[in-house]
């Protein structure tokens, strides 16, 4: 019980910073979801209801825009997200195998969570690097010209 | 204060150190001892200079500003002696120029004339100063000080300047449209929503020189008289996000943004908008959506948005592109940009250069250009010497060219008149080993993945596209199924609201026209003519090539080869799941596809 009453509460801390940051006007609705995202992870029903309650938008809106925007979860995403770039030039130079690689060794495939929690593994549209691709994306962290052979040194830079 | 007539910088970073840089600096001092230069040369140590794995131990001699490399002990007699006795540069210890390789913009190539990417890798795109000095911001106080909005307008239309995106719709004649109405609140947006897999040129506009993309936009919203902008850039593309808010700050510190600016009276600010991950965002009126807070879907046209655009008010929408080029129009006048192109099309354009060619990166062209050019000249070629088969231009929405159109000069009007697009600049060079019908799925699934399912001919359209490109590459391709695609491209590209929609059959319906024969091999013959269909085809090991070395039976994922060592081999077909991997490992080149 006190875990869920510290994890509501942190969610609605973000949901304050967000709307103290950009305020309440319907064109930061964006902006804030992209906020809690980025801080909780994913937007919990809670987040979209403070957020609908907030900005004075019907629950519906505010439910369809974030349906509407990839990068924005509903579902809880795992502490670190891995964001494989599925675009043609990262496809061509390997990046086939770095994929099937990346959900061998997790065990999970796109858009699901480790049961620990630790790992999600989500495709992005492409990032534009491809001169170094193929490329992952893990949190903030770009790794270009990756091989199978180099993902499990990879992972173990995360804890 | 002593007066030393050189100084040498000699690098003490942890790479240094541990090659011995202590040691240098200890006979470099004892041999300017032995020599009587103490007093004139002044060693100093200092942090990195170079990568020490290349260069260390290495040092700095000014003021000549010689990079000194790789020394040891040794060394130091001799180069003491040459360099500040004699006086003599001694070029066998100087640091060999080590490129750094720049794989999206190398040196520009045959027929490249850079105007867009002038500054790209040149300047520090986070420094304002590095491009004032290169002549920035010099077209804003041109026109706001020698400029009425009106022959700022007539500049760029007699530039001939077309939008960048790729639909080629006349600058100037936008402007206009906007300048025009008489609402007192007016919107200014920059696309910078380059969502096309592939192509990467705003992108790299944006983080190299993000100050001629701002620029370009006070000035049009000088001549269109608009208070407020907008940079809508993709969130896939965060470190151009943080470049434009660095180049932001820094113009509003210089004054180039906010109130009165430069003393003109005119006041205008910007802001940057980051989207959330949605294709469909690039295009205008759904990026329009997403900057008011809403889903991205696009709404019918007109009312166009230099009436009715963002909150409801007159907006100019231009790419990164467009902007990009109009301080240089400024300054430079629009005869000089009309001097390049063609009769419809003038001026430069930046391209991603992708797929089989030799060197592939951001190209920045004139009009006119040939596809043969960009593919041989600037491209440098098919790699590995195979044989052109098609380029598609334009990203998802374009369409594939076949050899004959190679000799075709490459502007808008022409590119549409063999059933393409100018898109916003991807290009991407296909060899004799690209399965057409295969290439035009992949397109079709990105297209059918990324529209926004408001209107229904591109939402159900193109997902039937799809089902029956996926069953042709499957080898269940039917009777009639040709004739279905054609009229599914035809009924979608005329019925769509948005250009997402319209352009989406454009890679199945260019390569129906050019490349039908493959897709009847698919349907009749059920053979994949460049052997890319899985289902299509079947590795079989050549007999009397075969030397029985198990290498391919060792490898086989599924254990699909039999075989007796110094036997030939066998493959099974139904187990086979056609991965390739027997292909790659066999050292005889005994395997071959069928």
């Amino acid at each position: 019980m006190v875990t869920e009453t510290q994890n509501k509460q942190a969610v609605m801390n973000a949901v304050e910073a967000a709307i103290k940051e950009h305020g309440t006007s319907r064109e930061e609705l964006i902006p804030i979801l992209n906020d809690i995202n980025r801080k909780i992870g994913y937007l919990p029903q809670e987040a979209l209801e403070e957020v609908s309650r907030r900005l004075r938008l019907a629950k519906s809106q505010v439910f369809a825009v974030t349906t509407f925007y990839r990068m924005l979860s509903t579902k809880p995403r795992g502490r670190h997200v891995i964001q494989f770039c599925e675009s043609a030039p990262c496809h061509v130079v390997g990046g086939r195998e770095v994929w099937e690689t990346l959900q061998d060794i997790l065990k999970i495939s796109e858009d699901e969570t480790t049961p620990d929690g630790k790992w999600s593994l989500v495709t992005t549209s492409c990032l534009g690097i491809c001169g170094v691709g193929p490329v992952i994306v893990i949190d903030d962290d770009i790794y270009g010209n990756v091989t199978p052979e180099q993902i499990p040194d990879i992972l173990a830079r995360y804890s | 204060m002593a007066f030393y007539r050189s100084h040498v910088l000699v690098s003490v970073d942890p790479g240094c150190l541990a090659k011995g840089a202590l040691e240098v600096i200890d006979a470099l001092h004892d041999e300017l001892v032995a020599q009587g230069l103490v007093d004139e040369v002044q060693v100093l140590e200092t942090s990195r200079i170079g990568d020490p794995v290349q260069y260390g131990p290495d040092m700095m001699v000014y003021p000549e500003g010689v990079h000194y490399a790789n020394l040891s002990v040794d060394d130091i007699p001799y180069l003491v002696e040459e360099h500040f006795l004699k006086g003599r540069i001694v070029e066998k210890f100087r640091a060999k120029e080590i490129t750094v390789a720049d794989e999206e913009l190398g040196a520009p190539k045959p027929k490249e004339v850079r105007i867009v990417l002038r500054n790209c890798g040149k300047i520090d795109p986070n420094n304002i100063e590095d491009y004032i000095a290169e002549g920035g911001y010099m077209a804003l106080a041109k026109a706001l000080s020698e400029m009425t909005p009106e022959e700022v307008i007539d500049t760029v239309l007699r530039s001939g300047l077309a939008g960048r995106g790729g639909a080629g719709f006349p600058t100037g004649k936008k402007w206009q449209f906007a300048r025009n109405s008489s609402d007192p609140v007016k919107y200014i947006i920059c696309n910078a929503d380059e969502g096309d897999p592939g192509a990467f040129m705003n992108r790299r506009v944006l983080e190299s020189d993000p100050h001629s993309v701002i620029e370009g936009m006070i000035i049009a919203a000088y001549a269109i008289g608009a208070q407020q902008g907008y940079i809508y850039c993709r969130a896939e593309y965060p470190l151009a996000v943080k470049t434009l808010n660095i180049g932001i700050q820094q113009a509003r510190e210089f004054g180039l943004l906010g109130e009165n600016i430069l003393g003109s009276g005119f006041s205008f600010d910007l802001e940057v908008r980051q989207g959330a991950g949605a294709f469909v965002c690039g295009e205008e009126t759904a990026l329009m959506a997403s900057i008011e807070g809403r889903r991205g879907e696009p709404r019918p046209r007109p009312p166009f948005p230099a009436v009715k655009g963002l909150f409801g008010k007159p907006t100019n929408i231009n790419n990164v592109e467009t902007y990009a080029v109009v301080p240089q129009i400024i300054v430079n006048g629009a005869e000089w940009y009309a001097s390049m192109g063609t009769e419809n099309s003038k001026g430069t354009k930046t391209f991603a250069l992708a797929g089989d060619v030799k060197h592939t990166g951001l190209i920045e062209v004139p009009f006119g250009i040939t596809l043969r050019e960009i593919v041989y000249d600037v491209g440098g070629g098919i790699k590995d010497d195979k044989k052109f088969k098609a380029i598609q231009t334009g990203g998802p929405m374009g369409g594939c060219i076949p050899e004959q159109y190679l000799d075709l000069p490459v502007d808008y009007k022409s590119l549409a008149s063999v059933g393409s697009i100018m898109g916003s600049g991807g290009m991407i060079v296909m060899d004799e080993e690209t399965c057409m019908v295969d290439i035009a799925r992949f397109f079709m699934e990105f297209t059918q993945d990324e529209s926004c399912g408001k209107c229904v001919p591109c939402r159900v359209g193109t997902r039937r596209i799809l089902e029956i490109l996926t069953r042709i590459c499957e080898g269940k391709g039917r009777d009639g199924d040709i004739e279905t695609l054609e009229e599914l491209c035809r009924e979608i590209s005329s019925t769509s609201l948005c250009g997402l929609g319209q352009g989406a059959p454009n890679p199945v319906a260019s390569t129906l026209k050019y490349f039908r024969h493959e897709y009847e091999a698919h349907i009749y013959e059920k053979r994949c003519p460049a052997k890319v269909c899985r289902a299509l085809i079947t590795y079989e090991i050549i007999a009397g090539v075969c030397t029985g070395c198990t290498v391919c039976a060792r490898n086989c994922p599924v254990n699909a080869i039999s075989g007796e060592r110094r036997q030939t081999h066998h493959i099974d077909p139904d187990i086979c799941i056609r991965c390739g991997i027997c292909m790659q490992v066999c050292n005889f080149n005994a395997i071959r596809i069928n």
